[in-house]
């Protein structure tokens, strides 16, 4: 069977056809739903629009005159087709959704609702400045409460996703090391450290930057050991990317020590903050000694994922880096709030901005969505989310503790809890299998085969979201689940998913003969 | 707490079954000292009344484009939204759904995806499209990096009309390592000679159609000498609805689109969240950053569609990927999808022509007014004005007048540009003919 690089499956096996065929091939409420290529049209429309004026074109002869090959269908259609469509799919708002490192939180409708109000949805970037002053000083406002959350002085908010957010803040340390070297010169540095544990987003941000990386191992409690780090560093290493609390659901315990030893040698800490959540109110990175950090608004405070974003990923700066923070940021004059776009004209305070990261000033509508999160918890409800958050995956991992194993031993956990396969030996089952199981008792899976530092890794994340009786069931599920594995019963789940939209699906087959786009069987 | 399901009973109940006393021993690792004694000094907890209020008042200082005749784009655009998007959208199981990685649960995400991607590579002219990038102007950073990927050369030249913020970004993230930046100056008058600046040490070249002047030209001459020179030809478009009247840049020679998707689908916001269009000649799909979606079957051989092609990703390949990208556009994807759905080609065409004719209108009429002269030669519904003194007063005046007329030059290419009389118009359908005759009136007032 084919296998990828993590020892996970990427095609299906031999499946009995399910029996309960239709003629329809629908099955009650659930319907099969054909491609808009297949069902749609050039000339159907769903949208009337007035006349076109008469007019004399301006176009340079540059018509466009071949078809285009866009079907379009009628507003109820239309309707019809998406709402099945949007069947398919689990999401938060139906079940838990335990993915570690995703914090798929509720996501409040509030949120949306502010964020659709005309004075914030309805603005252009470019209109003048004093006619959206409302929206600087809400950026100012989410600016200050993420400063005040992570302890850090500045706050860089442009950045579109966690990823593009590591990307500011490793521009920043690159920026902050070009200056020193034209300053007091010295050669450049040319490595980055990142933890075996870390998210792929780390190594591919220090590549996509020109670094090479250095990968340090984990200890054999799942965290990094300040002496691997000193073992690391060395004159040509820039900065360290670390994520805390790290991926495998730990509080990295020496990670003051760390951050001492790393600017000891001249390097910067980069803090990948993708699991805030379970220290929100109780741990201020800055008190760490952290140079810079992103933090995912989509996963700490709510801001919803859209089956694949929009993200949004401000990172905070040190003292030591804010100088270099990115284009366009918003600063406060007598006359109101600016939001400087061009350094150049308007440079000031010794800033010496990197670049600029995106065309505007970063996700508003994310701002709004994020800001109305904190507004509502506030800071005692922010406390909370993270006590609870933490509280509700070790209750997890006390609950399945004795049918399951934990990779570094009974102890436990932050906002996520992280179990390995070897309680699956011999039993002809894989964490694939068991997580397409968890489909058909109605469940997402959690992460899989992540951190990579653990054989079969199952990390499950609950988040503040779950009640104690969502979390009983859920912990009598997946007992169940592992009792049946645990006496053969391996058909179950070598032959699920049986009850979702789709069975396995061929991942081999569709990378070896990519078929990306809608080519109609009858084209040639 | 509304949002916090635990009540303190369960609390309780849940340290007991766990073994502890206080939630504090869960947090033992953290080093001494560095556990917050006290609460972060900010607002406690408000109701939902008590929030709505609040952020009502601070939406009510900005002044929303809807409210006044309104001509601003240079990269974002006023169009109309249908109601059935928002509410589509809005569905719970889009909406709090995560990224498909579980494709027997999430057939709805990705069919959508596959459906998005065939309709942009459909409007570009181009063969394959990813599932989005964050905006227009990250993918145009994308694509002249996949450029240095594919012909192994490290400099991209750039137009000098394509948008100043597009090319700070291009600049910004490939200033590193030996990569560099050849960049034009402004031509807002169209005529440009990139040609001239096309050598055998270019990557790809970098056009923006219309440009942020709004001019249209034709790209075929640029594409037959880039590919001479063995670069590729990069074509930046931020108004896609303009794909709707011109011919694609598939057609004139494109290998990479890199395209703002807001026009469809999206609102202004501010400036985010937007929505990446990427699409390019198949042969180079494997150099592609971000996700792909495809067509498959699953065990029983029903078509389903999974994320693929992921080796060319981080969560795979770390280093050695071709982008760090993880999270994109994915319900930004979905409304443009739906609106392009509704829209269908006709409706697409329809509102391009809209869009075109308006804009001549205005342009006409503005071009009637002492002191103020229309530049841009041919254009789609944008186009650029030189007024008479200084653009920024001008543009006061017309904000004072309850206008908001478009964008200074000197705004996007700084006060040492020499553009400090140029005004960029935007004219959508969401122009009415009253809003128009506000605009010539209240500029001929300004004029005067």
């Amino acid at each position: 069977m084919p296998m990828n690089t993590q020892g996970r499956p990427t095609q299906p096996g031999e499946a009995t056809q399910s029996n309960a065929a239709t003629f329809s091939g629908n099955s009650g409420l659930d319907h099969e739903e054909a491609l808009i290529f297949e069902i749609g049209s050039a000339n159907k429309s769903g949208v009337d629009l007035p006349e076109i004026p008469a007019h004399t074109q301006r176009l340079g002869g540059l018509e466009r005159r071949a078809p285009i090959g866009l079907p379009g269908l009628s507003e109820p259609e239309t309707m019809r087709h998406y709402v099945r469509l949007s069947r398919q799919n689990y999401a938060i708002d139906s079940g838990l959704y335990p993915l570690g490192s995703c914090t798929m939180k509720h996501n409040a409708r509030l949120n949306e609702k502010m964020a659709r109000l005309p004075g914030f949805g309805d603005l252009h970037p470019l209109q003048p400045q004093k006619t959206v002053q409302g929206a600087l000083i809400l950026m100012e406002m989410l600016a200050g409460y993420l400063m005040e959350l992570t302890g850090m002085p500045a706050v860089a908010l442009s950045p579109k996703a966690g990823a593009h957010g590591e990307l500011c803040g490793m521009l920043a340390i690159k920026a902050a090391h070009d200056a020193r070297v034209a300053r007091e010169g010295g050669a450049k540095r040319s490595v980055v450290l990142v933890p075996e544990s870390a998210h792929g987003t780390n190594p591919a941000t220090a590549a996509f930057m020109g670094y090479s990386v250095r990968s340090i191992p984990a200890r054999d409690d799942g965290t990094v050991a300040v002496d691997a780090v000193q073992a690391a560093l060395s004159p040509d290493v820039a900065a360290i990317m670390l994520t805390n609390p790290n991926t495998c659901g730990l509080f990295e315990p020496e990670v003051v020590a760390i951050a001492q030893a790393v600017h000891d040698a001249g390097a910067y800490f980069y803090c990948d903050g993708a699991n805030f959540n379970a220290i929100v109110g109780k741990v201020r990175p800055g008190d760490l000694g952290i140079d810079a950090m992103h933090i995912n608004l989509h996963k700490t405070f709510s801001t919803p994922h859209g089956g694949g974003g929009p993200g949004s990923g401000p990172v905070v700066l040190s003292a030591a880096l804010a100088p270099y923070a990115p284009l366009p940021f918003v600063i406060k004059e007598a006359a109101g709030y600016r939001l400087v776009e061009d350094i150049t004209r308007e440079s000031g305070e010794g800033r010496q901005p990197f670049g600029r990261l995106t065309a505007f000033h970063g996700q508003m509508g994310m701002f709004v969505r994020a800001l109305t999160y904190m507004l509502s918890h506030g800071a005692d409800g922010m406390r909370a989310a993270s006590e609870d958050a933490v509280l509700n995956a070790n209750y997890i991992r006390v609950g399945l503790r004795d049918l399951f194993s934990q990779p570094f031993g009974d102890r436990p956990c932050m906002h996520e809890v992280l179990f390995d396969d070897s309680w699956l030996k011999g039993t002809g089952i894989t964490t694939l299998d068991f997580a397409k199981a968890m489909i058909d008792e109605g469940y997402h899976p959690m992460t899989m085969y992540f951190p990579l530092v653990v054989h079969g890794a199952m990390l499950i994340e609950p988040t503040e979201s779950e009640s104690k009786a969502s979390l009983d069931q859920f912990i009598g599920t997946l007992g169940a689940l592992a009792s049946a594995a645990k006496s053969g019963d391996a058909q179950r789940f070598t032959e699920a998913p049986r009850f979702a939209p789709r069975r396995r699906l061929d991942e081999t087959k569709a990378a070896r003969e990519p078929r990306l786009v809608y080519t109609s069987p009858t084209s040639p | 707490m509304r949002y916090l399901p635990l009540t303190e009973n369960d609390r309780r109940a849940m340290r007991e079954a766990i073994g502890i006393a206080d939630v504090d021993e869960l947090f033992a690792s953290v080093p001494a000292g560095k556990l917050l004694t006290k609460l972060p000094d900010l607002p406690r907890a408000k109701s939902e009344m008590e929030v709505e209020r609040e952020l009502t008042t601070l939406a009510a200082l900005n002044t929303a484009a809807g409210s006044v005749p309104f001509f601003v784009g240079c990269g974002a655009y006023k169009h109309h939204v249908p109601a059935s998007v928002d509410h589509l959208i809005q569905r719970s199981e889009f909406l709090t759904s995560y990224t498909p990685y579980q494709p027997e649960i999430t057939q709805g995400t990705l069919q959508v995806l596959f459906e998005f991607q065939t309709q942009v590579a459909r409007l570009t002219g181009m063969k394959v499209a990813n599932a989005s990038m964050y905006d227009g102007s990250t993918g145009a950073a994308e694509a002249v990096l996949m450029a240095h990927r594919i012909t192994r050369r490290k400099k991209a030249v750039l137009s000098g009309n394509l948008h100043p913020h597009y090319a700070s970004v291009i600049k910004t993230l490939s200033h590193h390592g030996s990569a560099g930046v050849l960049a034009l100056t402004a031509a807002p008058h169209g005529g440009e000679d990139i040609i001239a600046a096309i050598d055998d040490t270019a990557s790809c070249v970098v056009v923006q159609y219309p440009d942020v002047f709004g001019h249209v030209q034709n790209l075929q001459p640029i594409a037959d000498a880039a590919h001479k020179a063995g670069a590729l030809l990069i074509v930046v478009v931020t108004e896609i609805v303009a794909l709707g009247a011109l011919k694609s840049p598939g057609e004139m020679g494109a290998d990479i689109v890199a395209a703002e998707g807001q026009s469809i689908g999206n609102g202004l916001n501010f400036g985010g969240p937007y929505v990446g269009l990427f699409a390019s000649r198949d042969k180079f799909v494997r150099q592609m950053p971000g996700r792909l979606c495809g067509e498959t079957v699953d065990a029983e051989g029903r078509r389903g569609f999974v994320l693929t092609l992921s080796t060319r990703e981080q969560h795979i390949r770390r280093e050695k990927a071709t982008s760090n990208i993880c999270t994109n556009s994915g319900l930004c994807a979905l409304a443009f999808t739906i609106h392009m759905t509704l829209l269908g080609e006709a409706g697409l065409r329809k509102l391009a022509a809209l869009n075109h004719a308006n804009a001549c209108d205005l342009a006409e009429r503005l071009s009637d007014i002492g002191g103020v002269e229309i530049i841009t030669p041919a254009f789609f519904n944008e186009f650029t004005m030189r007024v008479r003194g200084d653009a920024q007063l001008v543009l006061d005046k017309l904000a004072d007048a309850g206008v908001l007329g478009g964008v200074r030059a000197s705004r996007l290419y700084g006060s040492n540009a020499g553009l400090d009389d140029l005004i960029i118009v935007a004219n959508t359908e969401m122009n009415t003919d009253a809003d128009r005759a506000a605009f010539t009136k209240a500029l001929t007032d300004v004029m005067r």
